[in-house]
Parts: structure tokens; C-alpha cells; sequence
């Protein structure tokens, strides 16, 4: 009997699969936290039990650890994600401003979704980008130079 | 023809995909017989997408272009030419050591790589003794260049020396100052470079294992050095015995999980090992008790980078280069609110305002610049009264300052230094590890003692000032202990933001 997909159960048993390939690595956690979200979303609270059984930890230790890095989600985001550069070399050119009119024109402050829930919204700090600030991330492609036209300009593709 | 549209993410960033698809799509519009190399960037970022077109031997730029352009670039009309990108005063001034191939080959192509003396050093070390590769990079005088500046051939001795089967090479690639890209930038336009770099260290100190541990932000860097490891590994540089040598040398890309602290040597070890990214205590010392508690050289991207050319061209050439006790080349970060933005490798010694005002061009903005913050959110903010101070580990740290990782990030008069303040601390919040109460609970007291004065208590400016002390004094790393670096120098150099409102409020 195979569980519906996106059960416990069957997450379980495809966490297990993702253990199986990646075990074999030194300090193989976080690739494994990284397999799940590429493949969830999140990290799913059903994965968490498996990973401290066959990694031999508590489960305590497992949620302590993935807890500790801000990349990984316990729920699923939103169909699009962007995230806006926070740091200094972005914020000389305008920056805070910026994350103030994403903030308003979506509704949401950072790490929440907008209203329509299309979109959530994060904060990063620093993209490498900082000779050609402010700079963005919008579902995993970078974006430099975000001024107020290209930020409307992507509000506008990703809530379309 | 050859049409090298850059692959480097802030080239990206500013449209490169769209412009390479466009080169594509027009030359098979016009029969044109076309090879698109995705270089890495030559580092002017203001230029970019830099693209250049080679026929005959000669490489010809044309920057920034459009998708818009390419019709007209693959003509030779366009009005964006910038002729040989080698004699544009902002390259031509610059002496690459480090990034020599960035931005020239195709960092895939390992032929590429050896055609512009790639392995020369690898091989050069493989005829050597450990010891006498250790001393060629001790007599080099390179000094770490992810922050804490410690010479680089001395941790590896330490490391040569130490006991023990198994020993780790871990290169820190976590790059996490606002303001800093070089590691990046190298990773995506030179791969090899840093494997071949890894590789030496690893026959120098007797490590068979290596790890680069790359931020999660850096997806094109992460993708480029995956895929170079690979190569290397299917052309023998990489694997049970390293170009032949019967020497053993493997590594493999892991990625962090955004937690800026994982920067830090010990918490980086902790997260590679599968634990929270919390600082260690030292001693020990990594190099004798690292990851999995055996001795492990850690060293940043650009340390592990420039260790082929020392060997290739030898310490004397190398160390020749240089001011002081910063010896070698330095890949400048010049970044923020300036106008020519980008990487700028130098040896070190050019006065800060050599580099914001003459080579950076200024502001972007156009107004007065203001402040420069060096070395990422744990540096000073320096005013242009500083502006003489030459670029070096010593004469940085004569100032209260420091070089760190070379970023430098400019801010024109608009810039409220009481805000930049009121980040650092914030950001010291949001990213402590938590081990030590200095840091986790000071800087949430910063954050509110800094509005405090904000709202024109001005009282609370020394409460700021003790507290800075007791976090310079109290915590156990640089996070902790360098917040008060950008906030005490924020308010030794610019008081008058930090006490506008008061002054307001009196008038
Ligand atoms: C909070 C914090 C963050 C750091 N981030 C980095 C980093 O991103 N990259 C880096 O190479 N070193 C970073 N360092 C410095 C490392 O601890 C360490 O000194 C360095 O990796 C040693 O390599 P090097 O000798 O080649 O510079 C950081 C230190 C601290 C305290
Ligand atoms: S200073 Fe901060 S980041 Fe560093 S060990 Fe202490 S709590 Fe952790
Ligand atoms: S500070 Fe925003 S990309 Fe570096
Ligand atoms: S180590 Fe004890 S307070 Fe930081």
C-alpha cells in the first residue's frame, strides 16, 4: 500500500530515500535539510523523526539544527519568493526604501506573504551584488539595480 | 567569432541572459558562425554585461549592453564599443595575480586554464617536499584574506606538523560582508584556480579531503565549482593520485544554510559537520582539532587562490608586491554608492582615497561622499578625513580599523550614521550564534539604547559607549567583538547624527 503523496507517511518514507542517498557523506544533515526543501518547499515536520532514527540524534537535536539556519522553512512559502537585500552596500543606494514600498505595496512585512498569497517576502543580507545595488533575489534569479520601477516591474510579474 | 557574454552573477544580474540569448538568436538569424563563451566578469561591474568579441586573436568590449544592442555589436557599430578591455584605465592599472585568467577564459575549460598557467604551481608542488611548499608560502608573506589577516603558511604548518591520518582542507566560502565579492566572483570566473589551490594545500600538509563550504546565497557559485570539480576529478587533477603523482587529493562543494555567523571558522566546521553553526572555543585551534576534531587547514577562498601563483612564479615575486607587512596583491571590493563599482586587484598600499576617489570615480550619486565602511559589517566607518590612510593590515588597525575581507562600501552625505549604527547592532542581533550573552543580549540593548538617542536622550551615548566595551571585551568571536567597530567609529566621526534631535529639541 503506497500513502497519498504529501502525507506523513509518505513523506517519511521519501525522506528515508533522501537519507539512503546522502548518508554516506561526512556530517550529512544539512545536505539532507537542503534535499528536502529542493523537494518541499520546507522541510516538513514529518521528515524530522526519520532523519533522528537513522542519523542516530534526538529529535530535539534534528529541530535545534534546522532551526539555527535561517534558509530553512518549517512551512512552505508562497508560489514566489523574493527576497531583498538588506545589507550596507545596498542600503547606500537606497535600499531601505525600497523594502518599505515592497512591504506596502504587497502588504506584508518581511517573512510573510503577501494578501493574495502569490508572494513572500524576505530579507538577505548581501547577494554579492553590492557594485550594482540595490539588488534582489525573485524565485532564485538575481536582479541588480532593483529602483522603484523594476521593483513594481517584478511585483507586477510574480503577482500576475 | 567568439562572443564572451559574462556567466557572473552581478553580470547576470544586469541582464547577461537575456543579452547571450540574443547573440544566439541574431547570429543564426544572419548564418553567422558563432561560439558563446560565458566568461566571468572582468570585474567592472558598471560595464556589465561587458561583452566582448574576438576575431582574429583580438577581443574587442562593448559595455553595458543591451539585448537591445547586439545587432549592432556583432556589427561593430555599436556605439557601446570600449575597445580592448585590457586598456580601459580601470583594468589596465590593476596588477592580477589572483584574477589573472577571471574574466579572460572559460572557467570550464580546463585547457583554457593550463593554456594561461593553470597546474603550474600544482605541478611544481608535487616535486616538492610539504615542508618546502609550506616555506615557499610562508616566504610569500600571505596573510589570510578572509578578515583576521594570519599568515597563511604558518597555519599550515601547524597543520603539516599535527599527527594523524586523516586531515581536512576546508576552504571558507561563505563570503557573508555586505560589500565583498571576490570569492564569488573567482569561483564563478575561475574555478580551477581554488581547486588547484586546495589541491597544493592538500599535498603540502598531507590532507586527502577537502571542503569548500559555499553560501547558499551564491547559487551561479555553487553551480560553476560543482561542475569544475567534476572535471577536475574526470582529468585526473583531482582523485586517488593528483596529475599522476600517486598523491591522493578529493574535495567536494557543500552549501551553507544563510546564517552569517557560519563565516566563522569553528561555527563553520560545526554546521559542516551537521550541527548549529555554534562558535567553538579556542583552543583548540582548527588547525589541530577541526572538523571531526582532526587537524584541518581553514582558509578563504582568495588565501587558497592565490597559493598557485606564489607557487608558479615563487614567494620572492610575490612578497615583492606590497606595503609593509601586507605583502602580495589585494582584490579591492569597490562597492556601494560609488561610481565605478567593481574588483580592482592591487598590490596593497594605495591610499583609501586613491581608491574611493580615483579609481571608484566617487559617488554614484554624484554628492560628497561621506563615509567608507571597510572590511564588511564588523569594520569602521572611515571619513574622508581618513581618507590618507594607506591600504594595509597595520596602517587599517593604527585607525581603529580594519581591512577584512577588502570590501569597501561608500555612502555619500545622505547616509545617517546613527541608522548605520542602529544595523550594526541589529544585524549583530539577528546573527549571533547565542553562545555568549555580550553579544546576544548587547546588541539587542544597542538597538534600543541607539533609539534612545535617536529620540534625543542624548544621556544614552555613554551607555552605548560601555556597552561597546563590554561587547569588545566579553564575547568569544569577531561578532560580538567587532559590532563596536562601525558603531563607536559611526559616533567618534560623525557625532552629529547622533545628536541631531537633541539639538533640534533645544532649539
Ligand atoms: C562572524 C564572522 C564571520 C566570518 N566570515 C568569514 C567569511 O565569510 N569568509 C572567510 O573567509 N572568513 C570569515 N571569517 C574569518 C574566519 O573565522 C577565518 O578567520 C578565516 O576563514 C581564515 O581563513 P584565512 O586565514 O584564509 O583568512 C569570519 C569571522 C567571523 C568572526
Ligand atoms: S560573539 Fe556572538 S556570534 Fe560570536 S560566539 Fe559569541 S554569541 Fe556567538
Ligand atoms: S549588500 Fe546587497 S548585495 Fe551585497
Ligand atoms: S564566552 Fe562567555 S559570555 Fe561569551
Amino acid at each position: 500500500m503506497t500513502a497519498a503523496p504529501g502525507t506523513d507517511d509518505a513523506i517519511a518514507r521519501r525522506t528515508d530515500e533522501i537519507i539512503s542517498g546522502l548518508i554516506g557523506l561526512e556530517g550529512p544533515l544539512l545536505p539532507i535539510f537542503h534535499a528536502l526543501q529542493a523537494e518541499y518547499g520546507h522541510v516538513p515536520a514529518a521528515a524530522l523523526p526519520p532523519i533522528a532514527d537513522r542519523l542516530n540524534i534526538s529529535r530535539a537535536e534534528v529541530h535545534g539544527v534546522m532551526s539555527f539556519y535561517h534558509d530553512f522553512r518549517s512551512h512552505p512559502a508562497a508560489a514566489h519568493v523574493v527576497k531583498l537585500c538588506r545589507a550596507e552596500a545596498c542600503q547606500s543606494l537606497g535600499a531601505d526604501q525600497i523594502a518599505e514600498r515592497a512591504q506596502e505595496k504587497l502588504g506584508t512585512g518581511f517573512h510573510g506573504t503577501s494578501a493574495d498569497g502569490k508572494v513572500t517576502l524576505e530579507e538577505v543580507f548581501c547577494l554579492g551584488l553590492c557594485a550594482c545595488g540595490p539588488a534582489a533575489m525573485v524565485d532564485g534569479k538575481v536582479v541588480g539595480r532593483v529602483d522603484e520601477a523594476r521593483l513594481d516591474q517584478i511585483l507586477k510579474e510574480v503577482r500576475a | 567569432m567568439k562572443v564572451y557574454v559574462p556567466r557572473d552573477a552581478a553580470a547576470r544580474a544586469l541582464g547577461a541572459d537575456e543579452v547571450a540569448a540574443a547573440v544566439l538568436r541574431e547570429a543564426k538569424a544572419r548564418g553567422l558562425e558563432v561560439t558563446l563563451v560565458r566568461n566571468g566578469s572582468r570585474g567592472m561591474v558598471w560595464l556589465e554585461p561587458l561583452v566582448e568579441v574576438e576575431t582574429g586573436g583580438k577581443r574587442v568590449g562593448f559595455g553595458p549592453v543591451t539585448a537591445a544592442d547586439v545587432a549592432g555589436v556583432l556589427d561593430g557599430t555599436s556605439k557601446k564599443v570600449l575597445g580592448p578591455v585590457e586598456e580601459l584605465p580601470f583594468f589596465k592599472g590593476q596588477t592580477r595575480l589572483t584574477f589573472a585568467r577571471v574574466g579572460l577564459t572559460d572557467p570550464l575549460s580546463l585547457a583554457e586554464y593550463q593554456a594561461h598557467g593553470g597546474l603550474e604551481g600544482l605541478r611544481k608542488a608535487l616535486g616538492l617536499t610539504g615542508e618546502a611548499v609550506v616555506k615557499e608560502v610562508t616566504d610569500s608573506g600571505l596573510r589570510g584574506r578572509g578578515g583576521a589577516g594570519f599568515p597563511t603558511g604558518i597555519k599550515w604548518e601547524t597543520v603539516r606538523k599535527a599527527p594523524g591520518p586523516q586531515k581536512y582542507i576546508v576552504c571558507n566560502a561563505d563570503e557573508g560582508d555586505s560589500g565583498t565579492f571576490a570569492d564569488r566572483m573567482l569561483m564563478e570566473g575561475d574555478p580551477f584556480c581554488l581547486i588547484e589551490g586546495m589541491a597544493i594545500s592538500g599535498i603540502a600538509v598531507g590532507a586527502t579531503k577537502g571542503y569548500i563550504y559555499i553560501r547558499s546565497e551564491y547559487p551561479d557559485a555553487i553551480e560553476v565549482m560543482s561542475a569544475a570539480c567534476e572535471i577536475a576529478r574526470k582529468e585526473g587533477v583531482l582523485g586517488a593520485s593528483v596529475l599522476g603523482s600517486g598523491k591522493a587529493f578529493d574535495m567536494e562543494v557543500r552549501v551553507g544554510a544563510g546564517a552569517y555567523v557560519c563565516g566563522e571558522e569553528t561555527s563553520l566546521l560545526n554546521s559542516l559537520e551537521g550541527k548549529r553553526g555554534i562558535v567553538r572555543a579556542k583552543p583548540p585551534l582548527p588547525a589541530l582539532q577541526g572538523l571531526f576534531g582532526k587537524p584541518t587547514v581553514v582558509n578563504n577562498v582568495i588565501s587558497l587562490a592565490s597559493v598557485p601563483v606564489v607557487m608558479a612564479k615563487g614567494a620572492a615575486f610575490y612578497k615583492d608586491f606590497g606595503l609593509g607587512r601586507s605583502r602580495g596583491t589585494i582584490p579591492l571590493q569597490i562597492a556601494g554608492n560609488v561610481k565605478y563599482g567593481g574588483l580592482y586587484e592591487t598590490a596593497f598600499g594605495l591610499t583609501l582615497g586613491e581608491i574611493v576617489e580615483k579609481i571608484g570615480g566617487g559617488t554614484h550619486s554624484g554628492r560628497p561622499v561621506k563615509a567608507v565602511q571597510v572590511g564588511g559589517p564588523l569594520g569602521a566607518y572611515l571619513p574622508v578625513a581618513q581618507f590618507d590612510t594607506p591600504f594595509g593590515y597595520e596602517e587599517f588597525d593604527a585607525k581603529g580599523a580594519l581591512i577584512g575581507h577588502a570590501g569597501l562600501v561608500v555612502f555619500d552625505d545622505t547616509a545617517d550614521m546613527r541608522k548605520m549604527a542602529r544595523f550594526a547592532m541589529e544585524f549583530c542581533a539577528i546573527e549571533s550564534c547565542g553562545k555568549c550573552t555580550p553579544c546576544r543580549i548587547g546588541a539587542v540593548r544597542g538597538v534600543e539604547t541607539i533609539d534612545r538617542i535617536g529620540r534625543g536622550d542624548v544621556a544614552a551615548i555613554p551607555l552605548l559607549t560601555d556597552l561597546c566595551e563590554t561587547m569588545k571585551d566579553g564575547s568569544l568571536c569577531a561578532l560580538g567583538g567587532f559590532t563596536p567597530f562601525p558603531v563607536m567609529s559611526a559616533l567618534r566621526h560623525f557625532p552629529d547624527d547622533f545628536t541631531a534631535k537633541a539639538k533640534e529639541a533645544a532649539e
